[in-house]
């Protein structure tokens, strides 16, 4: 396939292809270089950086390698390494990918650079150094690409709990001033959602003894099982995995960790966690959820479904009410987990590609719109939204930056994040029409808190304690300075300033991606279709067919 | 309307087109909004650089796209009338499963038409803006905003299925908001533009469910196959979807009940005024509409509710225009009112489309024309709009009074004018419906009628004769008025749409029901009704006259006073306060929002986390009890330890024999 797959198979009949094991270790290692390097931390980041292109690079390669046609054909991994791990316990150091992994792997080597760019010149808490910072970045990173990666279910499980690790030091360490709480909260409650499914995980593996005469944790042979255990039986392990993905998704009525985790984390760990990491949890659902228990998925899936469009209506609203930037964005945030969980349980392959996409999708929009509220806060050194007023007539750039990750969070046709939302509904429709009817007027309070959002803090008169303290420090307060901003910003230079150099590097990328997969999403449907399919079939279904014309 | 439902159903089949692929000239129908839209790239990324040529930047692609359009609605005109539908298909836009949208363009009559009256008048309203916003800091910005626009409103009507048109439909929203709150740091400004993105997408949220509903039946968006297989469509299901089109139609038309963002609409720059909220986007409604006529056309309760919306919104719209003294803001409900025109004759069916079409096409004439002249008055007067400080302007400025008057008359439906034809037309064939509706549908046009001659008159007389009241008072920002004639830029375009507002409904009369006869079908003229077409056109020239004749007798005979009477009858009241729609949106939708949303945020902090929190803090308190059971006595752990063995055995017992 590639050169990177010399090593052969180091187990019979499985590839062993090491790309994986590489873009695995090569971001631990870098975060492991990062301590000795504590000491120069121009060169810490120089070389933290470094490992994240060099990633991002590899990423491309197994991009490019990877066979579209071979997985249409029924290859359901690919790039796949495999080799014995605890064989009383017949788990493996497995890897593999399939598309729906493969785009998720993607997103998070594009987003990494990007925030060790934005947190380059960060300001960071007393004590702290930048070494650690970008080495516990490196780390989520790598425990990222395992959970993605993992085609054994235990391996899964110790990726999916070793994740918190980093980004627990993240926010306790890196954080805001409420971190410590937050930072507990977020790791207690995933740990107890992480120690359900280790129950339903041990389940598993006892169910697999009875019904494979030999216990296993394979996803492969899981899932060849799955249709013939018991749908009661499937309902307790499937209930075991929805918990802790509930958690982490996080779906309501289990979402109070996340605006306190994403407002206390900093902007780059709010943007891993938010934008990646929770994926981890939709990822589950249709990795883990819907192939390994495909009875118990459909019978639960009308309590998924409320749960999901509850969460679209509820969370948006609660977004419109917040007063602080890092926690509105979380909220918005748990409405668009909505949609994924709606696409998902709907059961189709628009649907599913829907939801597959709108996971990278939203990891772009929310991504940029944490950013784009990390740059303000920067700025004026507050979270609160009462804070801020007007700014667009003091930085455009920036206020014109907002409103493309605000549109592409309220899916404006021509952004990306349209293409994931459309998908998502038209392809949950026909199965689930009263649910996709609640949710498709969640798009009008998607337009509801970002517009206000946008107004409270851009449009106006300049206004607000931060911008009017940046202000006055530059010396731009004084008399007039209140009735002409714009003249007493530019008398100052530096009062409020636009978007720099380096900020706008970090934007560029990002707005590319959102136009550009708006108006051309081939490239990522291309690879996540042919899962799509295959978890279709998994799951024993078929799309619905068009009704009009049928038996009439 | 007594043809039978089967019938029309196979009649709707039937007229589909054969659709051919587009070669020759057609085939660079992507330029047409491809140039636009790079404009507006390169006016975006180049920032400031390009301060100094930007607009014409922006002027070139519209023209060069107009000239493109031009060529290839003549190349269709030599086609015979069963090939003048053609499609060109881009790209394969979203595709999944048995799903494929195509980045696709359908090039039929319909599209073409609009695509000439958005960048003919939208090259005007260019041409028009390089002098209007001469001296605003922003205006290499609006330029963009504006090339934006015209790139979305082309996309939404040469799309080829309803994805894209999708695509345009929030396109131009998008511009419209951006363009709403281009003087965003008035926060009246900023209110206004999220306002009408709102509720645009109140609308926007019908059109998805309906294009959802038609991919639930017939499993494809592209609106040939639509179009093609719609009968088989339960009639139902078919009555859904048009009233769910609707609901878009309201939205983006400022039709009721989603009116009342259109008015407000107005603080956007005045060539904005012109060009989306008068001319071009707010028609989409009608253009939705007539395009899936084929829906339409199975379902005479849809058209019903079509027309009723229709005939609402042009009663309101002509009553609150009577009461305002802001000049756009008449001209905004003029708008309102006359869509709603528009609105009723495409309900009316076959009998309408083309006639909704022809108005939509005479009034982006002199519509534009007036809002252009509005602007060039407030050009004059420091950007005033309160027509109380006007009065006696036609000597000032000559040129503006002159083709203002054309767009006037052409209104008001001054005999042989544009509006002559088209307006009579739809009345006429309101006139011409059977039963009660066409007594409704007739009266209330032929009152609303002369209820636009009486706030038109009552605008000119304010504006241009009369007592020069400016000369008493200091405009809003302190200073003296200065009226002068506004520069040739704005004029020319002014004198283009004036030589449409006198020309375009006898020039269009004769030729345009059949030149879209391929796309909306034949017009079909009824006899019969509720009055005969010959006693129609006597009645609305009446009814007008006695308008033009009351706002003589209100405004033009009585000296205007400077200050607003507060002291007015109940229905001026009413009026002033937009019949109340903002009073019943505030109290209905706005003021429960925010309570909702307080008591959910409260509910959430304490009550969802709350739990969160007290089940940890339960748990701590329950574990340091808990160590108390660790005492260090071996026989108290044996005691337990024998509890549990019990438990499990019983369970499993349990388990095996239950």
């Amino acid at each position: 396939m590639n050169v990177l797959s010399a090593a052969g198979p180091i187990v019979p009949d499985s590839g062993g292809n090491v790309l994986l094991i590489v873009l695995l270790l090569l971001p631990l290692v870098g975060s492991l270089v990062m301590y000795p390097l504590r000491g120069n931390v121009a060169l810490a980041k120089g070389v933290a950086m470094a490992v994240a292109l060099l990633e991002l690079v590899l990423v491309v390669l197994a991009w490019v390698g990877y066979d579209t046609a071979a997985a249409a054909d029924g290859t359901r991994f690919q790039l796949e390494f495999s080799a014995s791990w605890i064989p009383a316990f017949g788990t493996h150091i497995a890897f593999g990918v399939d598309g729906i992994a493969l785009v998720m792997i993607a997103l998070t080597a594009f987003l990494v650079p990007i925030l060790m760019l934005f947190a380059w010149a960060e300001k960071l808490p007393e004590g702290r150094t930048a070494s650690g910072y970008f080495g516990l970045l490196l780390a989520t990173q790598a425990m990222l690409v395992g959970v993605f990666a993992a085609t054994d279910v235990f391996l899964f499980y110790v990726f999916f709990e070793a994740m918190l690790i980093p980004m627990y030091f993240l926010i306790g360490r890196f954080g805001g001033p409420n971190r410590q709480y937050a930072a507990v909260k977020f790791f207690l409650y995933s740990l107890l959602g992480g120690l359900i499914m280790l129950a339903s995980l041990i389940g598993l593996f006892v169910v697999s003894g009875e019904r494979l005469g030999q216990g296993t944790f394979t996803w492969a042979e899981l899932q060849t099982m799955a249709a013939t255990v018991p749908t009661s039986t499937q309902i307790w392990l499937f209930l075991g995995f929805f918990v802790a993905f509930a958690i982490k998704a996080p779906l309501f009525p289990f979402h109070t960790w996340l605006p306190d985790a994403g407002a206390e984390a900093p902007i780059v760990g709010a943007v891993l966690l938010v934008g990646v990491l929770d994926k981890v949890a939709t990822f589950g659902f249709l990795r883990y959820c819907l192939p390994l228990f495909p009875a118990a998925s459909q019978a639960l899936a009308p309590l998924v479904l409320t749960l999901a469009v509850v969460g679209i209506i509820y969370a948006a609203l609660l977004a419109v009410g917040q007063t602080d930037m890092s926690r509105f964005v979380s909220y918005t945030s748990i409405a668009h987990f909505g949609f994924i969980a709606l696409g998902i349980f709907a059961f189709s392959s628009q649907a599913f590609a829907g939801a597959t996409l709108y996971m990278v999708n939203h990891g772009l929009s929310t991504g940029m719109l944490f950013l784009m509220v990390g740059m303000l806060i920067t700025r004026g050194g507050s979270r609160k939204i009462a804070d801020y007023g007007g700014v667009a007539k003091l930085a455009p750039l920036l206020a014109g930056c907002l409103l493309v990750a605000g549109m592409s969070s309220l899916a404006l046709p021509g952004t990306n994040s349209f293409v994931s939302e459309f998908l998502v509904l038209v392809g949950s429709f026909p199965n689930a029409p009263v649910f996709t009817i609640v949710a498709t007027v969640g798009i009008i309070f998607a337009a509801l808190y970002v517009l206000w959002f946008y107004q409270r803090t851009m449009q106006g008169p300049v206004r607000g304690d931060a911008v009017t303290a940046a202000l006055e420090r530059a010396g731009a307060g004084g008399p007039g300075a209140m009735t002409d901003p714009g003249i007493a910003a530019k008398r100052a230079g530096t009062g409020f300033a636009d978007l720099g150099r380096r900020e706008i590097a970090v934007v560029t990328p990002l707005i590319v991606a959102i136009v550009v997969l708006g108006f051309f999403p081939a490239p990522l449907l291309d690879v996540i279709n042919p899962s799509v399919t295959a978890t279709m079939q998994e799951v024993g279904l078929a799309d619905p067919v068009p009704v009009g014309g049928t038996a009439r | 309307m007594t043809t039978t439902l089967p019938a029309l159903s196979a009649l709707a089949q039937e007229a589909q087109p054969a659709v051919g692929e587009a070669t020759g000239t057609a085939s660079l129908a992507w330029l047409l909004f491809a140039l636009p839209a790079a404009g507006a790239l390169v006016l975006f990324l180049t920032g400031r650089r390009s301060d100094r040529w930007g607009h014409w930047l922006g002027l070139l692609t519209v023209v060069a796209s107009f000239v493109i359009g031009l060529l290839i609605f003549l190349e269709t005109v030599g086609l015979a009338p069963g090939e003048r539908t053609r499609e060109l298909a881009l790209y394969s836009w979203i595709g999944s499963g048995s799903l494929n949208v195509d980045f696709g363009l359908r090039l039929d009559p319909l599209s073409l038409t609009f695509v000439l009256l958005i960048t003919g008048v939208g090259s005007l309203i260019h041409l028009y803006s390089v002098g209007y916003m001469s001296h605003d800091p922003g205006r290499r910005r609006f330029f963009a905003q504006l090339n934006l626009f015209v790139a979305a409103m082309l996309v939404l009507v040469l799309a080829n299925n309803f994805v894209l048109l999708y695509l345009g439909w929030e396109g131009v929203g998008l511009a419209s908001y951006l363009l709403i709150g281009f003087y965003q740091d008035r926060p009246a400004a900023a209110t206004a533009a999220k306002k009408a993105f709102l509720m645009n997408r109140v609308g926007d949220v019908g059109l998805a469910l309906a294009i959802f509903l038609l991919w639930l039946e017939l499993g494809t968006t592209q609106y040939n196959e639509v179009f093609g297989r719609i009968g088989e469509v339960p009639s139902g299901t078919v009555l859904a979807v048009t009233l769910l089109l609707l609901l878009g139609a309201c939205g983006k038309s400022g039709q009721f009940p989603l009116q009342s963002w259109l008015p407000d609409a107005m603080e956007g720059p005045t060539p904005v005024s012109a060009l989306i909220h008068a001319a071009t986007m707010v028609t989409a409604g009608v253009y939705l509409i007539a395009r899936t006529n084929p829906i339409y056309d199975l379902t005479e309760t849809g058209r019903l509710v079509v027309a009723l919306i229709g005939v609402v919104t042009l009663l309101i719209g002509a009553i609150i225009g009577c009461a305002y003294d802001d000049i756009k803001k008449v001209l905004a409900y003029s708008t309102v009112s006359q869509i709603g025109y528009m609105i009723l004759a495409v309900g009316l069916g076959p009998a309408g489309y083309a006639l909704g079409i022809f108005h939509l096409l005479t009034h982006g004439f002199f519509k534009a024309g007036l809002f252009l002249g509005a602007g060039s008055v407030m050009h004059a007067m420091n950007d005033d709009v309160d027509m109380r400080r006007f009065g006696g302007l036609w000597r000032k400025m000559p040129v503006t009074f002159v083709t203002f008057g054309l767009g006037y008359l052409a209104l008001i439906g001054f005999p042989f004018l544009s509006g002559y034809f088209s307006k009579d037309a739809i009345i006429e064939a309101a006139f011409a419906q059977e039963g009660w509706q066409g007594w409704v549908f007739g009266g209330a046009a032929a009152l609303a009628a002369g209820l636009t001659a009486f706030y038109m008159t009552r605008l000119m007389f304010m504006t241009f004769f009369g007592e020069r009241r400016w000369e008493k008072v200091p405009a809003h920002n302190g200073e003296a008025y200065h009226p002068h004639e506004s520069p040739a830029t704005m004029t020319v375009p002014m004198i283009v749409l004036a030589f449409g507002s006198v020309g375009a409904g006898a020039a269009l009369y004769p030729v345009l029901p059949e030149w879209l006869a391929p796309t909306v079908g034949e017009l079909r003229e009824l006899e019969g009704g509720a009055l005969p077409h010959a006693v129609v056109p006597w009645l609305v020239v009446g009814l007008s006259a006695l308008g033009v004749l009351a706002g003589y007798l209100f405004v033009g005979r009585r000296p205007v006073p400077v200050e607003r009477p507060e002291r007015v009858s109940l229905p001026v009241r009413a009026a002033r306060a937009d019949l109340y729609a903002n009073a019943i949106n505030e109290s209905v939708v706005e003021r429960p929002g925010t309570w909702l949303t307080r008591i959910l945020v409260y509910f959430d902090n304490r009550g969802v986390d709350g739990a969160v929190n007290g089940i940890a803090a339960g748990l701590g308190g329950s574990s340091g009890r808990l160590r108390r059971l660790q005492t260090g006595f071996v026989r108290s752990y044996a005691l337990s330890m024998l509890g549990g063995s019990v438990l499990i055995v019983a369970a499993m017992l349990a388990v095996r024999f239950a």
